[in-house]
This record gives structure tokens, C-alpha cells and sequence, in this order.
């Protein structure tokens, strides 16, 4: 069923979203995996919406796109200041919470 | 009402017209390979740019001989419907949404002519922009303007067509902001862009009101959506739509045409785009991209035309707006020193003249004059950037930098005076048969105020141009074009990477930018005699090959998009066209096209404006020597002295404190009083309301703390402090301080937790 490849697709768009924000030292490219996951998440409303034929889904994947977008502008005003006053964007370098 | 199915013919179609969605797809894909590849190939990207616009120019012209084949295969008043093709695009519940083609002769000639104009400008940027630092970007954008401006030309319903025109939009943005590191271009393609972007908001209201206001009609007489811009149409000429509703959407849709097409009030955009290359002003900034919003007009005609009720009354917003865009933007060429500035205000004037036509009814002659006009100004704008490259060193500045280049440039002169004589409209040039044939129209139609305003535009376009030509090419040369290097030029050290012949002498400039211009100006001389209305019907060809039907077509529901099946009223009588389109409702059947009245040529009305053209070019011309060359003392800083002259002067070279109000009242409007009130109410109100809150907590809380607190709280605290204090030795290496660490143990613990719950659940 056309269901099932979304789905797939979305799993892989996710594992690669979970694997960027793992694995990436830069902060804007952890912010860009998170809008995969978020992206990934979309989808599977929408596959579900598709197979169901109903328009929930499609709100609410709008609601999530609306608030990554929400989420982006805040998520890199945090990077520009970090880089504005430690020169770096590098997330390692960021570890003053570090216990 | 005739239904003779068996005496229409059959229409001719072909794979061109069957195929025509490929025209934007080829440059689409292509953006992306230069984008993505363009830097390692051995031209830099801009080879694939030329080649995606042949191509599309290939397919276009395809597309427009199989249309014309059409055309002819029809019968005597048969309706010729567009070859449409839709795609699903998306569906939510039981809505679908299509996208998809329809070609129609509007579609066909913006196609050809944003197609060939592209390519043309293309060509010329190989050479002009050589060396450029973001060289392969410029090519990319480019031609992604191209495939946004074609799809939006091929689109069957509004969204595609909104689709292609925010691309062109945001290409556009990149464009004029292409030599980015200098501020004031930067802000002009700000500029640029949100002014746009004030009157694309009309496109969405009007799209969306047209769509609510129209579906149900549209879903059960044609069976297309809300969207179909050919069941717009229908739905606009059926006597269905409620008056107030279809005005509110003619008027939203036209405030997004004001923003696109440059019209007054949110013309002030377009002068300062030209501190984009000179390619692009010429392809998006006069050609192409600026009519979109005319293009729209014509495409939704139907719409403004019950909307404003345009044969019914002497004047409507549409030539209101037209009209006064004419004069102001023809006033404004006069003050301009910088050659393209004029060209750009002579662009908005001569949109002006488009909009009134359509305004005025005079659907035919407003889209020829998109036809001629993309030639004879892109031929201008090139002929400006050759002056530019080659003589003045890359100065724009007619005062100081030119002057007496007719000898150095033979051929960039010959294609500028073509192209200024099309411009003002001198017989037998592309100009005379549109702009003419629209003042004729516009009079023929009742609009009489609007018709003497057109020929006061006509003869203020034949002085300013004759000032620049006097201006660039005549007198002696200065400053630049005289040889003399200046360290510092105007806005352009950004490409100061090719200026290897800073020292040199004006010159004539290469082959890749003459070809363009000696093609382009053969189109200005020639391209009028597609629509050549003075010598007769043989000669009008576009009218016959672009003009939609206006017959009344008997289609119903089942056959849907697609449906070809013309039934067709024939025209009553030879040359009295009777089709109750756009006067009346039909009784059955649906009309595509209101029935518009063609004025008939006489050579006396055409006499008058070609008297008018020539009379403004020899005042021009006589007071340009006598203030630019002899000095007339008379002459010399008029402007200065006599009171009324230095205001207008002062008025014009404000440019009518437009600017001034959008900028300084009300930008500072908004950022001034409306944020100095909240931040007013912010401390005042809201921080009062947090003070009281605050003390009042305070005093309760101080209770609290003296007898609840230390004695009740702190004994229990103090115990499990230390039992916290234990694990959370044992937890501290978890808290790295990494980022990604924490990541990682997020997501694990997600997995575990939805492991367990599959576990749990199955």
C-alpha cells in the first residue's frame, strides 16, 4: 500500500534527523535535523491523514510546520548570539552546563 | 442557439501543445544542476542556462506553430479551446487539488516571448558578466526566473500561477541583490521585495475569495475546482457572482498587479531594481518579470471585466490607476540623470499604457504591446549595459559619463534609435501598431478622458527619450566616454574583477553583446507588422491567433477538464459580432471571453498621435542643444530661478516624497508611536500590575517563610537534600555538558519507552 512507503520514508528522514543532531558538532546543522525530524514526523500525519480520509492529520501537520518555524527563529537567534560572543558555533565547545 | 457538433471541425493538436508543461520544467531542472553542479563544469554553469532557454525557446516556438495549426483548423466562429492538462497535486479529505496546463494564444505568446528574451539575455550575460564573482549564481537564478515566469504563463489554475509568480519574486530579490556587498543594493532589493510583497497580498485574498466564491459554481457546471482559471472565467461571465463579492476580488487581485507591474502607488520599486546587472533589469525589471501583472489581468479578464464593469462606465480603478502611472512615471523620466533610470520609468509609463488598456477593454492591443514592447526595451536596457561596458566605464551617468558615442558605437546606436523611434510609437516601428491601436481602443470604448491622457503620455515618452538619445549619443563626450579614468564609479566596484580595460577608450562592444541587440532591434522594427492593423484583417494575425472566442460553449459538467467538445454559437453576422458574452447572462452554455468591440483604424486619429510624437521629439531635441550644448543662458538653471519651475523640479526630483512617505511616515509610524505605546503600556500597566502582585506576594510570603518554611519545610529538606546530594554523585559524569550526548540518551530512552509500548500493546 502507498501508506507504508511514506511511513518508510519518513523513518528514514528521521534516522537521519536523530543521526545529524547526534553526530554534528555545528549547531545550525543540529537545528537543520531537527526540521527533518519534525519533517518526518509531518509526513507520518499526513500518510495517516491520507489513509483515514480525514483533514486532521493536514491541521496538524500545519500547526507542527508553524511551530518549527517558530522554532527555528529562535533556535538560530540562540546560535547568532552564541557566535556573537564566543566566536564558534561549535556545540562542543558549549559545555558550561556540564555537571 | 445552434448545436451543430457535426460542422465544427475538428481541432488540430500536436505534441508541442500536448507537452507544453516541458517549457518550464527544462529550466526548473536545470536550475538545480547549476546550482548543485555548475561550478565544476567547464563554463561555470551558465552553458546549461543557455541551453535550458534554447530548449525552452525550441519547445515554445513548437508549441506556438502547433497553435497556430489550431487556429486554422477551427471553423468561422468556433470556439478554440485551450489543450489542458491536469495533474493531482494534493488532496485533503474529499478536496483535490490540480495543477496542470492550458494553452491558449495569452499563453502562447508570453511563452515565445519570455522564452526568446531569455535566451537572448542570456547570451549577452556571457559576456557581460564575465568574471564575475558569483557568476555561476547569476546563471542559476536566472534561469529559475525563467521556469517560474513560464509556468506561471502555462498555468491552468490560480495556484500554479501563484506558484510562478512568488519564484519570480524571490528571483527577483536575488537579482537586484546580486552585488550584494554594497549597501544601497542591498537595500534595493529589500525595497524591491517588500513592496512586492505588499501587493502580493492581494493575489492570496483574491485567490482564495475567488476559490470560496466560485467552487461550487464552477464543481457543478464544469466540473473543475474553485481554482480552474477557466472556470473563473466562466463563473465571472455567467450573472451568477454577486457584485460586491467579484469587485472586492477584481480589487485585491489589481492591488497585486499595482505591486508586480510597478503601478502608481507601488511603482517605486522598480527605478532602484536597476542596481541589478544590466541583464537582468533588462529581462526582469522591463521585459518580462513586470508584466506578470498585466499578465494576470489579461488571464483573469473576465473577472475585472464584471468586476469593474468595464464597457459599462467612462472610468474604473484599473485606468484610474493606468492613467495616472502614464503621466507621473513619464514626468519622472525627465529628471534622471542615470540611463536606466529613465528606461525603468519610461518601463512603468509604458505598463501604465498596458493597464489602461485593459482597463479601458482594449484586452488585444494591451497584450500585443507586451509583445512589442519586451523587444524595443530589452533592446534598450542591453543597449544601455553595452554603452556601459564598453564606453563609459561602467558608469550609467548620461550627464557625466557620455555623450557624442554615435561615432565610437555604430551598432549600439543604430539598435537604440530603433528601439526609441518603437518606443514613442513612430510609424512604421513595433510601438506605433500597439500603443496606438491602445489610445485608438480606449477612445473607441468611451473612455475619452483616458484617451487624451494616453496622447499626452505619448508625447511626453517622445521627449524623454529624445532628451536621453540627445543626452548619450550626441554633443561631445564627457567625463568617462571622453577617456577620463575615475578611481571611484558609482555602485559598480563590486565586478571591478574584469576591468582589465579600465584605461581604454570607449569602444564598440563584442559580438555576444551585439548579436542580442541587432536581433532585438530587427524585432522592434518588425514585430509590429504581426498585428498591422492599418492594412487591413489579412494583416492582424495575432488578434486572429491570440484572441479568445467569445462564443457562447455548450459544456456541461461530465466532460471536465479536459473536454474538448466545442459547440459553438457562430457568429451571427460578418464582421457584426452579436455574442450576448460579458453584456449578458447566457441562456445555456457558458462564455469564456467577454465580447470586446476593435476601434477602426483611421490614418486621421493616427495622424494626430504620430503629429503629437514628432512635435515632442523636435521640442525636445531643440531644447536639449540649446541647454546641454550651447549652454542658452536662458535655459541654463531655469530651474533654479523661477519659483514654480524649482518646485515642480524639487517635486520630481523627490519623486512626489513617495519614498519619504513609505519610508519615513509610515515605517516610522509603526516602528515610532505604535512601539513607543507598548513600550509604554509594557512598564506603565503591565510592569504596575507586576509590582502590586510582586509586594503583595512578598508579605505573604513573608509570613510563610517565618513559620511554615523553617520550621515545617526545612527539617524534611534538609533530610532528603542529603539523600540527593548521594545519587547525584553517582549521576554527575551523565551531565557532560554535551549536547549530543544528551541527545543520544534522549533518543534511547524514546526507543526503550517505545519498544515497551509495542510490547506492551501487542
Amino acid at each position: 500500500m502507498l501508506v507504508n512507503q511514506f511511513l518508510l520514508l519518513a523513518a528514514v528522514l528521521f534516522c537521519i534527523g536523530v543521526y545529524g543532531v547526534i553526530a554534528r558538532k555545528n549547531a545550525v546543522l543540529v537545528l537543520m535535523s531537527i526540521e527533518l525530524i519534525l519533517n518526518a514526523v509531518n509526513l507520518n500525519f499526513i500518510a495517516f491523514a491520507l489513509r483515514n480520509g480525514s483533514t486532521d492529520g493536514h491541521t496538524f501537520a500545519l500547526y507542527v510546520i508553524a511551530i518549527a518555524a517558530a522554532e527555528v527563529g529562535v533556535g538560530l537567534g540562540l546560535v547568532l548570539l552564541v557566535y556573537r560572543n564566543r566566536k564558534t558555533i561549535s556545540l562542543d565547545d558549549l559545555s558550561e552546563m556540564k555537571g | 442557439m445552434i448545436a451543430a457538433s457535426e460542422a465544427l471541425n475538428q481541432l488540430s493538436s500536436g505534441w508541442f501543445l500536448d507537452h507544453a508543461y516541458l517549457i518550464p520544467i527544462v529550466p526548473a531542472v536545470c536550475f538545480f544542476i547549476i546550482i548543485l553542479f555548475g561550478k565544476r563544469l567547464p563554463m561555470k554553469g551558465s552553458e546549461v542556462g543557455v541551453l535550458s532557454m534554447v530548449a525552452s525557446l525550441v519547445l515554445a516556438g513548437g508549441t506556438a506553430m502547433q497553435w497556430i495549426d489550431r487556429v486554422n483548423s477551427a471553423s468561422e466562429g468556433q470556439f478554440i479551446s485551450p489543450v489542458v492538462h491536469t495533474w493531482n497535486w494534493w488532496q485533503i479529505g474529499g478536496m483535490k487539488f490540480t495543477i496542470g496546463q492550458s494553452i491558449d494564444g495569452l499563453a502562447v505568446i508570453v511563452l515565445v516571448v519570455v522564452a526568446f528574451i531569455s535566451t537572448l539575455v542570456q547570451i549577452y550575460s556571457l559576456e557581460y558578466l564575465r568574471g564575475d564573482r558569483r557568476y555561476t549564481h547569476f546563471f542559476a537564478a536566472l534561469t529559475l526566473f525563467s521556469a517560474g515566469m513560464l509556468a506561471m504563463v502555462i498555468a491552468e489554475d490560480t495556484i500554479l500561477l501563484l506558484l510562478g509568480w512568488e519564484i519570480m519574486g524571490l528571483c527577483s530579490f536575488m537579482l537586484i541583490g546580486h552585488w550584494w556587498e554594497d549597501g544601497a543594493n542591498s537595500r534595493a532589493a529589500l525595497k524591491a521585495f517588500f513592496t512586492v510583497r505588499t501587493g502580493d497580498m492581494g493575489l492570496l485574498v483574491g485567490i482564495s475569495m475567488l476559490y470560496f466564491a466560485s467552487n461550487d459554481w464552477t464543481t457543478e457546471n464544469l466540473g473543475v475546482s474553485g481554482f480552474s482559471i477557466r472556470g473563473i472565467s466562466a463563473w465571472a461571465l455567467s450573472g451568477e457572482p454577486n457584485s460586491t463579492v467579484i469587485l472586492v476580488v477584481s480589487i485585491a487581485l489589481f492591488i497585486a498587479a499595482i505591486g508586480k507591474s510597478g503601478q502608481f502607488p507601488l511603482h517605486t520599486w522598480l527605478p532602484d531594481a536597476m542596481a541589478g546587472p544590466t541583464p537582468v533589469s533588462s529581462l526582469l525589471h522591463s521585459s518580462t518579470m513586470v508584466v506578470a501583472g498585466v499578465f494576470l489581468v489579461s488571464r483573469l479578464y473576465p473577472v475585472f471585466f464584471t468586476g469593474f464593469d468595464i464597457l459599462g462606465t467612462g472610468g474604473n480603478f484599473i485606468t484610474i490607476i493606468g492613467g495616472i502611472t502614464i503621466v507621473i512615471a513619464a514626468a519622472l523620466a525627465f529628471v534622471q540623470n542615470d540611463i536606466k533610470k529613465v528606461l525603468a520609468y519610461s518601463t512603468v509609463s509604458q505598463l501604465g499604457y498596458m493597464m489602461l488598456g485593459l482597463g479601458a477593454g482594449a484586452w488585444l492591443p494591451a497584450v500585443f504591446h507586451i509583445f512589442t514592447h519586451a523587444f524595443f526595451k530589452a533592446c534598450l536596457f542591453l543597449g544601455a549595459g553595452s554603452i556601459s561596458h564598453s564606453a563609459s566605464h561602467h558608469s550609467f551617468d548620461m550627464k557625466k559619463d557620455m555623450g557624442g558615442l554615435r561615432k565610437v558605437m555604430p551598432i549600439t546606436f543604430t539598435t537604440w534609435i530603433i528601439s526609441t523611434l518603437a518606443l514613442c510609437g513612430v510609424f512604421p516601428f513595433s510601438g506605433f501598431f500597439s500603443k496606438d491601436e491602445i489610445i485608438d481602443n480606449v477612445g473607441n470604448n468611451g473612455y475619452n478622458t483616458f484617451m487624451i491622457i494616453g496622447l499626452i503620455g505619448a508625447f511626453m515618452t517622445a521627449a524623454y527619450m529624445t532628451r536621453a538619445t540627445y543626452l548619450t549619443f550626441f554633443g561631445t563626450a564627457r567625463g568617462a566616454s571622453a577617456g577620463e579614468h575615475h578611481d571611484e564609479h558609482d555602485a559598480h566596484d563590486a565586478h571591478d574583477s574584469h576591468d582589465s580595460h579600465a584605461a581604454a577608450s570607449p569602444h564598440e562592444s563584442g559580438l555576444l553583446i551585439t548579436v542580442p541587440l541587432m536581433i532585438l532591434a530587427v524585432l522592434a522594427l518588425s514585430s509590429g507588422f504581426l498585428n498591422a492593423t492599418p492594412f487591413g484583417e489579412k494583416w492582424e494575425l495575432i488578434k486572429k491567433w491570440v484572441e479568445p472566442s467569445s462564443a457562447v460553449v455548450m459544456e456541461t459538467a461530465p466532460g471536465g477538464p479536459g473536454h474538448s467538445a466545442a459547440l459553438s454559437l457562430p457568429k451571427a453576422e460578418e464582421g457584426h459580432h452579436e455574442s450576448p458574452c460579458g453584456s449578458e447572462t447566457p441562456e445555456e452554455g457558458v462564455c469564456y471571453a467577454p465580447q470586446l468591440q476593435h476601434a477602426k483604424f483611421k490614418w486621421s486619429k493616427a495622424a494626430i498621435s504620430l503629429g503629437i510624437v514628432f512635435f515632442g521629439m523636435l521640442s525636445s531635441w531643440f531644447v536639449c542643444v540649446a541647454l546641454y550644448t550651447k549652454k542658452d543662458k536662458r535655459l541654463v538653471g531655469l530651474t533654479q530661478r523661477n519659483g514654480a519651475l524649482r518646485a515642480g523640479y524639487k517635486l520630481l526630483d523627490n519623486k512626489y516624497y513617495l519614498d519619504t512617505l513609505y519610508e519615513n511616515v509610515i515605517v516610522k509610524a509603526i516602528a515610532g508611536p505604535i512601539a513607543a505605546g507598548a513600550y509604554w503600556f509594557n512598564n506603565n500597566i503591565l510592569d504596575g500590575i507586576l509590582h502590586l502582585v510582586a509586594r503583595v506576594s512578598r508579605t505573604v510570603s513573608g509570613w510563610v517563610y517565618r513559620n511554615i518554611d523553617q520550621r515545617v519545610v526545612d527539617g524534611t529538606v534538609n533530610n532528603s537534600g542529603r539523600a540527593t546530594r548521594g545519587v547525584g554523585g553517582i549521576l554527575q559524569p551523565v551531565q557532560s555538558g554535551k549536547v549530543s550526548q544528551y541527545g543520544a540518551l534522549l533518543f534511547s530512552a524514546a526507543a526503550v519507552a517505545a519498544l515497551v509500548l509495542v510490547i506492551i500493546n501487542s
